[in-house]
């Protein structure tokens, strides 16, 4: 009895040992096939630790690509969202934009590095152009002020008050100076067109607006002579804004009725095209080719002689002056003969 | 003013379908013209179109004045295009003492129709003006207008192009108001409408 009392014991402790050692075996292997699993699937979009990157990468993370990859605090799942087409950045155009040197939370809240980022955040007022470079030595040659007290005279400051900001027509993520800078006139003219395009040629920004609907601009500038040619190598601002030859770029938007519609506006000399990115054009090949061949040889010309004012007004003086010469001529005629 | 008693055949058909060809194109062509020259989209005649019908009624005109001037070579039409230089300037001083006096104290025209001079020397002098100089450089310039690459490509640092839109203006101009006077001259027949009737008819 004594033996069979002392085996039993024995027996017990070691089934019980078997026992956690497989238990603690299954959970091992179930703990560390989790883990796989979940390395399996973060293998694919692996979350990384974001101190390592620059602090503008912290944010492009997500807000450069087109989805986005987050843990739910709560559940503990991962989640895939898709990114906002409007809060997309594009790396390779912000960083060869005038504003590359910035960081994301030189403009936009610290707060935004919490996330999920707090709601209020998306009431956070935006800066504008002028309050960064108003009244600034440095940038006075842009005349920043100057643009200011332009657009807020304009149809869209006017017409949309404070709906309509910079941001608008500018994106401060791709902004990138190009009237000042590009020898090549007709990039140029493509780079300013496409400003106005993105609302005017795309019927969900520009319903954000108005409620009006969307023009069609081809048909309205039905009446344009060489339509294709005219898109091509005149920027929409030379007719739709009033052109001051101090600015390269135009930000005073006219109305509709006061847009430019007469040939003689620009096919003559001294004329609007000649206000603003043309005359600044001829001043540039006076500077780099000379007097005689920059001024008299520029390649900008769009006058003709046949729109010299002068000859306009003389030859319809003595127009005036033939008809008026004969009237005279035949009421005398005419009383004469009575 | 002219005074005869038999009508005299001055105008043979050809000449009077050159002729009205000729002014309807004259006149396509100014109101084109202007059209171009003054271009909004509110303008008598739209750019795109002014410009397509004055290059057409251009081409026609040059191929009327091409007609004009081989009849005038071939038949004695031409005739009347040459005058006698010698005493001239006193017989235009006559003619437009004629057209600026005479004409109010209704007296006799100097030089009457005939069949030997249709033209009195005011006329023959703008008549030669017109069709021997103005009307050449106004196609020869329209033609350089419609085919740039045959102006030439720089004088004076000015284009050779400006030159020729300035030239083709200048003579379009002449035409108008050589237009405008010629239509009013022609009042002055035997009744404001006698010279009218005789280039649709033929007969003086």
């Amino acid at each position: 009895m004594m033996y069979r009392a002392n085996i039993r014991p024995a027996w017990v402790v070691l089934v019980l040992l078997l026992f956690f050692a497989i238990a603690f075996a299954l959970v091992k292997n179930s703990e560390s096939s989790s883990s796989t699993k979940k390395a399996k699937s973060v293998e694919k979009t692996p979350i990384v630790n974001l101190d390592q990157f620059p602090t503008n990468e912290k944010c492009l993370r997500c807000h450069g690509q087109s989805k986005y990859i987050f843990e739910n605090a709560e559940s503990k799942k991962i989640s895939y969202k898709r990114m906002y087409s409007e809060l997309i950045i594009s790396r390779n155009e912000y960083y060869i934009s005038n504003h590359k040197g910035f960081k994301c939370t030189d403009c936009h809240s610290e707060d935004y590095s919490i996330f999920p980022h707090p709601g209020n955040l998306r009431m956070e007022a935006k800066a504008n152009c002028i309050d960064c470079h108003g009244g600034d030595e440095k940038f006075s040659k842009f005349k920043f002020e100057k643009i200011d007290s332009n657009f807020t005279a304009s149809v869209h400051s006017q017409k949309h008050s404070e709906e309509f900001t910079c941001w608008m027509c500018h994106n401060p993520h791709t902004y990138k100076i190009n009237a000042r800078t590009n020898e090549n006139m007709q990039e140029t003219v493509a780079y300013d067109n496409l400003i106005c395009l993105n609302c005017h040629g795309d019927i969900t920004k520009y319903e954000l607006l108005t409620n009006k609907q969307q023009p069609n601009i081809l048909k309205k500038h039905d009446w344009l002579p060489n339509q294709a040619t005219h898109f091509i190598n005149v920027r929409c601002i030379e007719c739709h804004a009033q052109n001051k030859d101090t600015l390269i770029v135009a930000h005073e938007i006219v109305p509709k009725n006061l847009a430019v519609k007469k040939c003689e506006s620009c096919h003559a000399q001294n004329s609007i095209l000649y206000a603003s990115l043309f005359k600044y054009n001829v001043q540039e090949n006076i500077k780099t080719k000379g007097w005689f061949k920059g001024l008299f040889l520029s390649e900008t010309s769009t006058i003709g002689p046949d729109q010299n004012n002068t000859l306009n007004i003389i030859s319809l003086v003595l127009f005036g002056l033939t008809i008026l010469a004969i009237l005279i001529h035949a009421v005398i005629r005419i009383q004469k003969s009575h | 003013m002219e005074n005869h008693s038999e009508p005299l055949y001055l105008y043979p058909v050809w000449i009077r379908l050159w002729h009205i060809l000729n002014a309807l194109f004259c006149l396509t062509l100014i109101i084109t013209g202007l059209s171009i020259q003054f271009s909004n989209p509110t303008i008598i005649v739209r750019f795109r179109v002014a410009v397509a019908v004055h290059n057409v009624a251009g081409v026609l005109l040059s191929v009327n004045y091409i007609i004009f001037f081989i009849g005038n070579l071939f038949t004695k039409n031409g005739a009347y295009y040459v005058f006698e230089v010698r005493g001239y300037f006193s017989r235009l001083k006559s003619q437009f003492h004629h057209y600026t006096i005479g004409v109010f104290k209704k007296e006799a025209a100097p030089f009457p129709v005939t069949v030997d001079s249709k033209f009195n020397p005011l006329q023959q002098l703008s008549y030669v003006a017109v069709m021997y100089v103005i009307i050449p450089l106004v196609i020869l310039s329209g033609l350089g207008l419609l085919y740039p690459e045959i102006t030439i490509n720089n004088l004076l640092g000015i284009s050779g192009l400006d030159y020729t839109d300035l030239l083709h203006l200048f003579c379009g101009f002449v035409v108008t108001i050589f237009m405008c006077i010629h239509i009013y001259f022609c009042t002055f027949g035997k009744t404001a409408l006698s010279n009218f009737k005789s280039i649709i008819n033929g007969y003086h």
